[in-house]
């Protein structure tokens, strides 16, 4: 075998390798135990086919070039990312992977662009599977990446985490959908390289359009969708580029990350279209909602905190639910305090962790575990829900919907099926929340009216704080 | 059509049935850390910025070639790592994974 021939050989086998390790690397991510030695081994995996890769540019008589520019962009983008990655707190994960999927989405745009350009020049006459494969990068590309940037500004506070809807935004979307169409009938018909900016910028256009709308609650299965969306612009560009690992790598995440999106809108008993269409959040049909108890024995029953701090110090049994609220507030080192300290007095503590409470599924796990809270205190929802009604006191911190009544009662209600913690069936509530204004869903919740809730206004780390103080103060 | 496309596409759809079936049965806390561990394994598209760089001829070329290398680097480690310190927060925390 001569050196020519046994290159593509090896280098096709290496590819193989690194498709092999990420399958693996994916089946060991999504068990609980082996799932940091599978992000090692996908690691793995790239490392082969980025060693692959460099290997054969640097071959003598391949003809390739930039040779440096390409080292310097890697060693660029190396310790910007992974110091990036390493510096960002633990609560704000989300719009970090945000963030990192749209450079990706970004990345498949330019390659693309890039091609079609090349192409354009006149170097050679593009295919059908290449002019197919150039529009279809460029486009989920770059909504990938303008969406993404929109996501993050959402989850960063950048931009307004409401859900953002007009008529005019949505005869935008319809325009601009129409536009990117014309345009790829345009290139179809051999539209040329100023054609292909513009479908480069209307799909840049029409990622910005297809987030602004959703509110911020609903991000992880906007960012997971967009994660997908990515792998497939990957596994375009490995068509255009001939290129198996990207088509493998890329299609990989597509299919996975599909999958994955339906899962999480199945945690929240929704559709997928209902997430991206519905404009949940907006905050407009709360008051209007029928079947609820118009004006009925609304009043809500206040707790100071030395009120709160005296009830927690003489119960037996507490189950803390955290949310949204406490994230945001980053009180968990606060309620891990609250919890050593009760437990120091005999109270047995649990936390009831709810499949998509916080900003992304499995996030106050994260957090809590941050806190140095003990595993084997958190439990999920089937395994504590039956614990509620022989507990005294479930301390709900800044969490609404997922502890909402009207998931089981109410069906006019827009969350009705979702499942929720059954907070309202322990004997006593206090509820730690900064307003009376509603979650996300933007749904009026009827545990807080109920005999046996009072509510601690504030935000969640203060709130907490003043009561671990109280609790100290209140008798050694 | 040629032969070398249909391969490609084998691989393709191929692909798909493997992404779907490989993370069939993932429980809840594992979803935003398999999300991330993808959004890492996409960052292979650093490999296609790499060939468009090495294959440029034009100023243009390579430069859309380099800042898409350098973004698809971002994407690959800064991935890998935020997906590592996910996990560490689950796996760390375990009375078992003490020995680890």
């Amino acid at each position: 075998m001569n050196p020519g021939a046994s290159l593509p050989f090896l280098f096709h086998a290496a590819y193989l390798l690194s498709a092999v390790l990420f399958i693996v690397g994916l089946k060991f991510l999504s068990s609980p135990g082996r799932a940091r030695r599978g992000n090692g081994v996908a690691a793995l995996g790239m490392a082969v086919a980025v060693l692959a890769t460099l290997v054969s540019l640097w071959l003598p008589g391949t003809g390739f070039r930039n040779h440096w520019l390409i080292l310097g962009g890697i060693a660029i983008g190396a310790v910007l990312g992974s110091v990036g990655a390493r510096r960002v707190k633990m609560t704000d994960m989300p719009q970090m992977v945000a963030l990192l999927n749209g450079f990706g989405g970004g990345s498949a745009a330019l390659i693309s662009t890039a091609e079609f350009l090349h192409a354009a020049m006149g170097h050679e006459a593009p295919g059908t599977t290449a002019a197919v494969s150039t529009m279809f990068g460029c486009i989920i590309g770059a909504i990938s990446f303008s969406g993404s940037l929109v996501a993050f500004g959402k989850l960063q506070g950048i931009i307004s985490e409401k859900a953002i809807i007009s008529t005019a935004q949505k005869a935008a979307s319809i325009a601009v959908f129409a536009g990117l169409l014309g345009t790829v009938a345009t290139i179809a018909l051999g539209g040329g390289a100023p054609w292909f900016l513009t479908l480069l910028g209307g799909s840049l256009l029409f990622g910005v359009l297809m987030v602004i709308p959703i509110g911020g609650a609903d991000m992880p299965v906007v960012i997971s969708l967009l994660n997908s969306f990515t792998g497939l612009a990957v596994a375009a560009t490995g068509f255009v580029l001939s290129n198996n690992a990207l088509i493998i790598s890329g299609t990989l995440v597509g299919a996975s990350g599909t999958l994955l999106t339906m899962l999480m809108c199945k945690a929240m008993n929704r559709s997928l279209t209902n997430v991206l269409f519905a404009g949940v959040g907006a905050g407009a049909p709360a008051a209007a909602a029928p079947g609820a108890p118009a004006g009925a024995k609304k009043n809500v029953r206040e707790v100071s905190v030395e009120d709160a701090a005296v009830l927690l110090a003489n119960v037996h049994s507490l189950i803390v639910v955290p949310g949204y609220g406490m994230a945001v507030a980053q009180a968990q080192h606060a309620v891990r305090e609250l919890a050593d300290l009760l437990q120091k007095r005999g109270v047995e503590v649990k936390y009831a962790i709810h499949p998509v409470a916080g900003r992304m599924p499995g996030h106050m796990n994260v957090l809590l575990a941050e806190a140095n809270v003990p595993y084997d205190q958190l439990f999920d929802l089937e395994q504590i829900n039956p614990d509620f009604e022989h507990t005294d006191v479930a301390l709900v911190i800044g969490a609404n919907d997922v502890v909402n009544p009207a998931a089981r009662t109410d069906k006019t209600s827009p969350i009705y099926g979702m499942p929720i913690l059954d907070a309202d069936k322990a004997q006593h509530v206090i509820i730690v929340k900064r307003s009376m204004n509603p979650g996300f869903a933007g749904v009026d919740n009827p545990l807080y009216y109920e005999p046996r809730t009072t509510m601690l206004f504030g935000d969640a780390k203060s709130a907490v704080t003043k009561l671990v103080t109280a609790l100290k103060d209140g008798g050694g | 059509m040629n032969v070398m496309i249909l391969a490609e596409i084998y691989v393709f759809v191929l692909a798909v049935f493997v992404g779907f079936e490989v993370i069939s049965k993932v429980p809840v806390v594992l979803h935003t850390p398999l999300m991330s561990g993808t959004n890492a394994i996409h960052g292979i598209v650093m490999l296609g910025g790499v060939l468009v760089l090495a294959t440029a001829s034009t100023p243009l070329l390579t430069a859309l070639g380099f800042v898409a290398v350098v973004l698809g680097a971002m994407n690959l480690f800064g991935g890998f790592v935020v997906t590592d310190r996910m996990l560490e927060m689950f796996r760390s925390k375990k009375p078992a994974g003490k020995k680890g």
